[in-house]
């Protein structure tokens, strides 16, 4: 990952934290705190701007400065990460290779049995 | 003008005889049948693909190629030989289109749920710490798979999974994951999945995509086999599937699922 894709984690992680809808600033702040580095507000206001086209961050723009809030948790992300992966419900082929879907309980006795006895 | 006297307007004259083309033509209408109905359920019915997975993949792409090849060309020639015109190849020039299309779309739609999957793993899920092009998702079901996509592919593992296996187990995970990356198994699901939507309701389509899905499988298994015992795989295996119930693919398909796991035991 890229130096932009880990400064887009640092800044979801934050707007994740915060919990509630923050300001530039307070991510800004968050970032200083978390990484010991401080980075210029147009550059955060430009990831959050990223993060809003791809989906993952709402803003309300009525508010100066404008605040920003996560439009999911990290859990029902990665959730919705899980389902999508292993989900009988949306056509994956193609999309995902999955190590092994679910077996049947006979299968499954089968392979045990493979492993007692090598 | 009337209609006939159009058609003798746009008429070419026959390079070869009449008899012919409807001769050929004929005999691809019957490739065609063979090719849509006895000659895929015989191999999805045949046991022989286990013990030969690469043959019989080769085969199925030789079958869906040649039959829709088969297809476009009976419908060239059989609407040839009706109207010696070129008009008369519109259906199957139309065919081809319709087919071509559903494979278009089926590349846009698999492209963007990948980029969107991978845009949420991009925040979500930490790179491995050991792993190249593997990242770790923090949830605590036992679980793997991969976004094959060539060159920016992407293996992931739960935390759940790290939890459970050993080095061993999770080597053959790793293992087999890379062998589906490196033989671009995903272009071939692709191709399947397109014929399935361009073909609905013909149920052959979606039982060939089925086996295709699981012969893939054991293919990448095989690959694995190389590295590491067949216990690594199975501890595996158990590990990530004995939890979920199995089921609920795309059409009923035969035992090729089963087959794999008994493969290990063999």
């Amino acid at each position: 990952m890229g130096a932009l894709g880990e400064l887009e984690r640092a800044v979801m992680d934050a707007v994740w934290d915060a919990g509630a809808a923050i300001t530039a600033y307070d991510v800004q702040a968050s970032l200083e705190q978390a990484q010991q580095r401080t980075w210029a507000v147009t550059t955060v206001l430009t990831v959050l701007g990223r993060l809003e086209k791809k989906g993952l961050v709402s803003s309300d723009r009525s508010a100066r400065p404008h605040h920003y809030r996560a439009v999911a948790s990290r859990a029902d992300h990665v959730a919705e990460l899980m389902h999508e992966a292993l989900g009988e419900t949306t056509d994956r082929s193609g999309v995902f290779s999955r190590f092994v879907g679910g077996i049947s309980a006979e299968d499954a006795d089968m392979l045990r049995s493979l492993l007692r006895e090598g | 003008m009337t209609s006939v006297d159009l058609a003798s307007a746009a008429a070419v004259p026959l390079l070869v005889p009449h008899a012919t083309i409807v001769a050929v033509a004929l005999l691809l209408a019957v490739v065609t049948i063979a090719l849509a109905g006895p000659v895929p359920v015989a191999l999805a019915r045949a046991s022989w693909p286990s013990r030969s997975p690469v043959l019989a993949l080769l085969l199925w792409q030789a079958i869906g190629l040649a039959g829709g090849l088969s297809m476009i060309g009976a419908l060239a020639l059989g609407g040839y030989s009706l109207v010696p015109s070129w008009l008369a190849l519109l259906p199957a020039a139309g065919l081809a289109v319709y087919l071509l299309t559903h494979l278009a779309i089926t590349v846009v739609q698999v492209t963007r749920q990948r980029r969107r999957h991978l845009v949420l793993l991009d925040l979500l899920a930490a790179p491995h710490p050991t792993e190249t092009a593997t990242r770790v998702l923090d949830d605590a079901a036992p679980v793997a798979y991969c976004l094959p996509r060539g060159v920016g592919s992407v293996t992931v593992l739960s935390r759940g999974l790290l939890d459970t296996l050993d080095a061993d187990a999770l080597r053959a995970i790793t293992a087999h994951e890379r062998a589906h990356v490196e033989q671009r198994h995903d272009l071939l699901l692709l191709a399947f999945r397109a014929w399935r939507s361009a073909l609905p309701w013909f149920p052959v389509a979606a039982y060939a995509e089925a086996e295709v899905a699981a012969l893939i499988e054991m293919l990448a298994d095989d690959v694995a086999r190389r590295d590491v015992q067949d216990c690594d795989l199975a501890r595996a295996i158990l590990a990530v599937g004995a939890g979920r119930v199995s089921g609920a693919e795309p059409a009923e398909p035969s035992t090729r699922e089963s087959d794999r796991f008994r493969r290990l035991a063999a």
